[in-house]
């Protein structure tokens, strides 16, 4: 049951994926040579929901849409491919079929399948294939500012988060949010409404519906299509802040800010190292400095003293200064998760793996 | 059912009119992909590419293929009893949190153990499962049908619980996932092909029933009630041990694609898991009209189908549901040409 | 705004029970005619969500909300009439063809509605039943869609109907013993027709109200299955449609529990609150049948139940 790949056991890619997979979203930059005739580079991009859902598979796509502008590169897309073998067999297509030497593959379910696609000799180096990486960006520096503008914006003092399914990121995006908020009011208290999975309308309308019985006047949220949320607080009539992609639109009267990705940004450098032929990281990380993540622009109930606060903060993230996770840190249940003195850089690998929600969040870390 | 073998006009039958009915579904799928625009003889080509069109392709379309083998036997076996059961998906996550619940209780063990161990847990966990299902309709009146769905639900919701609480591993940072089975436990490649051991498994199940329902004693008394449950009784056999026995067998297949999910696949349960495997085994079991051995080709088809379908955004910008909307298609005219069977003089016995 | 505390709960309950049953409610409306007729279709998932795509495709097109309710309608009767006309040769599986008919319906919604995932349209109105309370919670709990009020006069109008028209007594008799109907001079086939296209339609209507009003959007994970948990819920309310009203109640409510238990700081097992409503299904339909009659009230043609 064993199968020999570029010199390697089976039984030890599986080891080197399991380290791995804590990496992320993931690229597979397949430099064997194929599909360089005429000069063009193919890019393949897979997507784990339908493009156009007002969140992180619209986000990935934006970035993706901005490729085709380049001159000399053709684009290939497939939508609502699942974390199984099938995309798998979905890069496989796009090597063998359509000829593509780099492919995003864009969800972070993705990264255990991507590791096993065949395509060639593949030499592992650092707990990763050599032509496979991994990229990923600080969204939690963005939502640390939404944090501030909503702690700004809350008559009550209480706010809402409406989860997917609490996980490491997800973990890390309310903790910094509450963080944010309680710089303006130390008081100010996250609720936390988990609704069991990526997409589920109904759940996220309810959700949003019980925040709002409870007084709660600003949500934000970590869910793949933050739509539904951002409408149906809209309609309650209290603030929301959006999540992945801008979608002010979906809120003219309520939408305080968000936090979004630029993914065009990444990708445009890839393509870049890779017409260019320059050398490329395997690893990529970034928050709102390097532009991998950023705020949408203030919305209409924004104060002045709140932009003028939030502006300061991220000047202060843009010119690398602050750290967000600083001791002394107590967790919601009054125990004591970062030592006075001690501090978390946002590259910390500690951060990655956050199994604990900051005194004033109201939720749990399981199920 | 109809047996392929027996008279050949019977399986002239059998062949034919599938085929037929697949041809109509064809042009009416080019009808409808020629509406949005697109060229119906291309996306043809392109199916035939993306699915049969080399080696790369056939081993996508098995891949694809062999997931639906197994979860539609959970549909096809108690169909020979008259009973309508839709619970693969439930049954194959429940197989695939026992397959993880039993690897990690003897962490220890050499794989060999540890494999049998998680293929007994897996296709008894999916057994009972479904035999729920089975009982509930032999010995309390319940609909067959309605509870394998309502179980579905529970069963993700089941696994979601535990995945997220009790059986978490919180060294897996990117979604709620369950403790691993192990690197050494897992099944990897069929040698000399990139797809999994499932495809072996599947095929072979797929031959098993089919001795097991044709041509035992046990499958001729399943066949018996599920032509008439009265007679049956007067005959002496015990409908409710044959419903349960016979869910039990179909849960187990589900089971062990479960298994096969996460020991080949996986390695670990999540909600990855839930990818519709279970629905479209229906599909694959009433294309073969409930025979196991047909399941075998109608499952590489349909693998071969939904293996075209990236080609299909990819080179005609029709969007991923069409897949799903052909799917729709030849499920609808398969089973419009029910009443031909039998119907038709050229395969009629000249004595009859 | 003023907290609500543990009160949030019930009202959460009593307000997602409003907002949430409405689909449930004209699904098994629907399929309640239906299957008195003596059909199940179990493919009212995929019209459910192929009324609530045109509906928000039409409303979003037109500006008239009111105009993509009725097209979701009609969407659904073309479904339902595909659905008749299978089902009517001879030989096939009601059952068979409702899931093939589930597996199209989606697909077709899926296929024709990428273009209006991002465009906006114009939603129903809301009835405020709660003008008379100061709290803004329990005003909007009470706030009430038409489609709702319709649904609920809808239930006993039909429950009268069965049981005291020419039309419900057709119904009745064809669902009970269809041969018996036809010597009766019953056209069987027509008359499953027509109450196959009616169920189509208010599958429809209960699609157009989740893209239409709550939660008010069209995406392709809108539905969540509650099209087959329809089907299953009017076995619950044993074919009588008032019971269906308040079984779509329950249904909607028991949605709304896992997010208001959160709410007010339960945070364990959300995963088992959400299948509350399957596990109440099950154990209700466990509890109320037998093998030695068939149900009460059950249409004695119905494939399910023999």
């Amino acid at each position: 049951m064993m199968s020999e790949r570029g010199g390697m056991s089976r039984r030890s890619v599986l080891k080197m994926m399991a380290t791995a997979s804590a990496a992320g979203a993931a690229t597979g930059p397949w430099s064997a040579g194929r599909g360089f005739a005429a000069g063009r580079l193919v890019v393949g991009a897979a997507y784990v929901g339908p493009k156009d859902d007002y969140g992180w598979n619209q986000g990935h796509a934006q970035g993706v849409a901005a490729l085709k502008k380049i001159d000399g590169v053709k684009v290939v897309e497939e939508e609502n491919v699942p974390e199984t073998v099938q995309v798998q067999k979905t890069m496989e297509s796009m090597i063998n079929l359509d000829g593509a030497t780099l492919i995003f593959a864009t969800s972070f379910g993705y990264w255990e399948h991507m590791l096993k696609v065949h395509a060639g000799p593949t030499v592992w180096k650092d707990g990763m294939p050599t032509n496979a990486g991994s990229y990923n960006g600080y969204i939690d520096e963005a939502q640390y500012i939404a944090g501030i503008v909503a702690g700004h914006s809350s008559k009550s003092g209480k706010l809402g988060f409406v989860g997917a399914k609490p996980y490491p990121a997800s973990l890390r995006n309310i903790n910094s949010f509450t963080l944010g908020a309680q710089t303006v009011n130390p008081k100010a208290t996250t609720q936390v409404i988990f609704t069991g999975d990526w997409v589920l309308p109904v759940k996220e309308a309810e959700a949003v519906n019980s925040l709002a019985d409870q007084g709660i006047d600003v949500v934000t949220c970590h869910v793949d299509s933050p739509k539904v949320v951002i409408e149906t607080a809209e309609r309650r009539g209290i603030n929301s802040s959006g999540y992945h992609v801008n979608q002010a639109v979906l809120a003219p009267k309520g939408y305080l800010t968000g936090a979004e990705w630029n993914w065009e940004k990444v990708y445009t450098d890839y393509v870049t190292w890779f017409q260019t032929g320059k050398s490329w990281p395997h690893i990529r990380r970034g928050g709102l400095k390097e532009g991998i993540v950023r705020n949408a622009p203030y919305g209409r109930p924004v104060s002045e003293k709140a932009r003028k606060q939030a502006d300061s903060a991220k000047a202060k993230f843009m010119d690398g200064t602050f750290v967000i996770y600083k001791g002394p840190m107590k967790d919601n249940s009054g125990k004591t998760v970062i030592a006075a003195g001690k501090s978390y850089d946002r590259t910390d690998v500690w951060l990655e793996s956050m199994n604990w929600l900051v005194g004033g969040v109201i939720g749990s870390t399981g199920s | 059912m109809r047996a392929l073998g027996g008279n050949p006009r019977g399986a002239a039958e059998a062949l034919t009119i599938p085929a037929a009915a697949l041809a109509v579904s064809l042009i009416l799928f080019g009808i409808f992909v020629a509406l949005a625009g697109a060229d119906p003889l291309s996306v043809y080509q392109t199916i035939y590419l993306g699915a049969f069109g080399g080696w790369f392709s056939w081993q996508n379309t098995l891949q694809r293929g062999a997931p639906m083998m197994l979860t539609a036997l959970c549909t096809a076996l108690p169909a020979s009893l008259g009973l309508i059961v839709i619970g693969g998906e439930g049954a194959l996550i429940i197989g695939a949190l026992a397959t993880v619940a039993a690897a990690s209780a003897i962490p220890a063990a050499p794989p060999f153990l540890v494999l049998a161990a998680m293929l007994s847990a897996g296709m008894a966990a999916g057994g009972l499962w479904v035999a729920l299902a089975g009982g509930l309709r032999a010995y309390r009146g319940v609909n067959e049908t309605i509870v394998s769905l309502l179980l579905n639900y529970i069963a993700i919701a089941l696994m979601n619980h535990l995945v997220t609480g009790p059986m978490r591993d919180p060294a897996i940072v990117h979604r709620p996932s369950s403790w691993p089975i192990g690197e050494q436990n897992m099944i990897g490649l069929i040698p000399g092909m990139e797809v999994h051991w499932g495809l072996a498994f599947g095929v072979v199940a797929c031959l098993a029933c089919y001795v097991l329902m044709q041509h035992t004693v046990f499958g001729f008394a399943a066949r018996i009630v599920g032509g008439n449950g009265r007679a049956a009784r007067m005959a002496g056999l015990s409908v409710g041990t044959l419903t349960l026995i016979t869910c039990f067998i179909a849960g187990a297949a589900a089971g062990l694609a479960g298994m096969i999910e996460i020991a080949a696949v996986h390695g670990r349960a999540s909600s990855s898991l839930v990818v519709g495997y279970g629905y479209t085994g229906i599909l694959v079991a009433f294309l073969a009209r409930q025979n196991p051995l047909a399941v075998i080709p109608v499952a590489i088809l349909l693998g071969g189908i939904e293996a075209s379908g990236g080609l299909m955004q990819r080179w005609h910008d029709l969007p991923d549901a069409t897949v799903q909307v052909m799917r729709g298609i030849i499920f609808l005219v398969i089973l419009a040409s029910e009443p031909f069977y039998g119907r038709l003089r050229i395969f009629r016995e000249r004595t009859a | 705004m003023e907290a609500l505390g543990w009160w949030g709960v019930p009202l959460g309950v009593l307000g997602g029970a409003i907002r949430a049953s409405t689909p449930f409610l004209f699904v098994s409306l629907g399929e309640c005619l239906t299957e008195k007729s003596g059909r199940i279709n179990l493919g009212l998932e995929g019209t459910l969500v192929m009324g609530a795509m045109s509906g928000y495709g039409i409303s979003s097109l037109t500006g008239w909300p009111w105009l993509g309710v009725l097209v979701a309608g009609i969407a659904g009767m073309i479904l339902g009439a595909l659905h008749a006309s299978v089902c009517s040769r001879p030989r096939v599986n009601d059952i068979a063809v409702g899931i093939a008919l589930m597996l199209f319906g989606l697909g077709l919604a899926f296929y024709l509605g990428k273009p209006f995932i991002h465009p906006k349209a114009p939603r129903l109105p809301a009835i405020e039943f709660g003008w008379w309370s100061q709290s803004q919670q329990v005003r909007a709990a009470l706030e009430v869609n038409v489609l709702f009020v319709v649904g609920a006069v809808l239930a006993p109008v039909l429950l009268w109907a069965l049981n005291n028209t020419r039309w419900g007594l057709a119904i009745r008799a064809v669902g009970d013993n269809a041969d018996a109907a036809r010597a009766m001079g019953y056209p069987v086939n027509r008359v499953r027709l027509l109450s196959t296209l009616a169920g189509g339609f208010l599958a429809g209507i209960g699609g157009s109200f989740l893209s239409l009003y709550y939660p008010g959007s069209w995406n392709e994970a809108l539905s969540s299955g509650q099209g087959l948990m329809a089907v299953a819920l009017v076995i619950f309310a044993r074919w009588d449609p008032v019971l269906c009203l308040f079984a779509a109640l329950l249904f909607g409510g028991a949605g709304a529990l896992g997010p208001a238990l959160q709410s007010v700081g339960i945070t364990w097992g959300y995963y088992l609150f959400n299948a509350a409503p399957y596990v109440l299904t099950l154990a209700i339909m466990i509890a109320t049948s037998s093998t030695q009659r068939t149900l009460k009230g059950a249409p004695g043609e119905l494939s399910v139940t023999k």
